[in-house]
């Protein structure tokens, strides 16, 4: 089995695939899954499963660690026919995002797969977030002010 | 004491279905939706996911909807929801210095690095109450774009004090970083308590108490003039590790509010004169909260910066013990409940007293 070699780092990590499909939309995912999923066979591992993850702060932003709260999490596993593994966890209760987002890690990781699907499914959806971000960073931005400190008449 | 009580068993059920009747109000008025209150009662839902202590837009939605309005009730549906679901285990901990940024102002700096960012804020509008929003159909708004994104570099407002040596460090000093970190969902809280467990506990605690006690460091009760050094609002990835992967992957991404506020500090024995913090973090838009908890936060603080506690609000077990407003409500609220035996028994004991003050007087009269 191919793999790509580097989990953690690169444009076209593991790391870096999971997280764009975490964050797509559900409609998105199964644009591209009707496209280039539906006709993977596959089984469960772990369906998907609601949960929680206790998110860490830190006071200051980069001080004492402390727990700020939970967040709902969708968990999902998937065992490919050729024995490859897929994961996916996804903020939020999502059965069908966790499902389709495990499937695609597991053909991600195909060498023979990998390129196409990167092209094809996670650059447009990293894309498509790019431009939201950008947009709301432009929107931000129109609200950047500048205050003026009046000098009062007795000081000047 | 309470003591359980048998029967009542249709009425509670018609009592209930008498409040889904009033739940839903007029039929004439068309059914609100889940995403109606997501996305038009952003501050409840924000409200209820940070003292909810769970971040789920939906679900908190749905406790509103359920609950009327009633935020605190919405919060306690939340609490017992999240007992139902099993702990994946801890993100690592949020990197709010590369979160993306809808608003960020300083108080105590006008010109820092990356700009002073208003963002969707209430602040500067006129509190008049804007009655063309009671019309239907009205224009859509939009926002203004910018030509240009945001400077990427937003460093903390007070690195830059830091820098100068002016203010403690925030990533040094009271704490151990690989120290186990207290989790009051796991563990009762005991006194005196840590940082994490008071930042912890004020994150979830309720607003309107958060804020009485930040009021009353204000007002004088502890003597910390603060400023607000930065408030910050945007989304943050968050990260956690899976056991399986052995690497961290992004799981999402949440909204949250920052503030840290700077207080003055006279210095101590071992300290030199400098400027001290105070921190809050809370779940979505909540900056009312974030200030609040970050003024109760460096008051709680006192001990280790080698201050005389003299007010409630440094009084780590008055403030943790009475914050979260499910217990409070619970204990407050509970004695509404059928007393009945409990009271029976007072009211004998006061009977019983009359009735032997009355007779000594009659003794005495004789």
């Amino acid at each position: 089995m191919d793999t790509i070699p580097d989990p953690a780092s690169g444009n076209s990590s593991r790391k870096n695939w999971m997280g764009t499909l975490a964050r797509a939309s559900e409609t998105d995912l199964e644009e591209f899954w009707d496209l280039y999923g539906k006709a993977t066979e596959y089984d469960f591992l772990r369906p998907p499963e609601f949960g929680l993850v206790m998110v860490q702060g830190r006071a200051g932003g980069n001080g004492q660690k402390f727990n700020l709260g939970e967040m709902s999490v969708t968990r999902c596993s998937v065992l490919l026919s050729d024995g490859t593994v897929g994961h996916a966890y996804i903020a939020g209760r999502k059965r069908r995002h966790a499902e389709i987002a495990a499937v695609f890690d597991a053909l991600l990781q195909n060498q023979k797969r990998h390129d196409k699907l990167n092209e094809m499914v996670i650059a447009p959806l990293a894309d498509k977030r790019a431009r939201a971000l950008s947009d709301r960073s432009r929107k931000a931005a129109a609200t950047k002010v500048d205050f003026f400190t009046m000098v009062r008449g007795e000081d000047a | 004491m309470y003591v359980a009580v048998k029967g009542g068993e249709k009425a509670i059920d018609n009592a209930h279905k008498y409040l889904a009747e009033e739940r839903r109000g007029d039929t004439n008025v068309s059914e609100l939706s889940l995403e109606q209150i997501t996305e038009q009662l952003s501050h409840a839902v924000s409200r209820v996911m940070a003292e909810g202590s769970l971040y789920d837009p939906e679900l908190a939605a749905l406790a509103i909807k359920q609950a009327r309005g009633d935020l605190i009730e919405a919060i306690f549906l939340i609490r017992a929801y999240r007992t139902t679901l099993p702990r994946f285990g801890y993100s690592n901990a949020l990197d709010t210095a590369d979160m993306t940024i809808d608003r960020r102002v300083s108080a105590t700096f006008k010109d820092l690095p990356g700009g002073q960012i208003l963002g969707p804020t209430f602040d500067y509008t006129h509190r008049l109450l804007d009655f063309a929003l009671a019309a239907e159909g009205l224009e859509q708004p939009r926002a203004e774009m910018s030509d240009r994104e945001l400077d990427p570099d937003m460093p903390r407002v007070l690195e830059l004090l830091n820098n100068e040596g002016l203010i403690e460090s925030a990533s040094q000093g009271f704490f151990e970083d690989d120290a186990p970190v207290g989790d009051l969902t796991r563990e009762p809280l005991e006194f005196p308590a840590s940082r994490d467990l008071r930042l912890q506990n004020l994150a979830r605690g309720d607003e309107g108490f958060i804020l009485a006690l930040g009021y009353s460091t204000q007002r004088g009760y502890a003597r910390n003039h603060a400023f607000v050094g930065e408030v910050r609002l945007g989304d943050v990835t968050v990260e956690f590790t899976p056991e399986e992967l052995g690497f961290a992957i992004d799981i999402g991404d949440i909204t949250i509010t920052e503030c840290e506020t700077v207080n003055q500090f006279q210095g101590s024995k071992t300290l030199p004169a400098q400027f001290t913090r105070g921190y809050g973090l809370a779940f979505g838009h909540c900056e009312r909260k974030v200030i609040s908890m970050a003024l109760v936060d460096r008051a709680l603080r006192c001990h280790e910066l080698g201050e005389e506690q003299v007010a409630p609000v440094q009084d780590d077990e008055f403030v943790l013990s009475h914050s979260d407003n499910i217990q409070a409500t619970g204990f407050v609220e509970h004695i509404k409940l059928p007393h009945y035996v409990d009271f029976q028994s007072e009211l004998e004991l006061v009977r019983r007293l009359r009735k032997q003050a009355q007779e000594s007087i009659m003794q005495a009269a004789e």
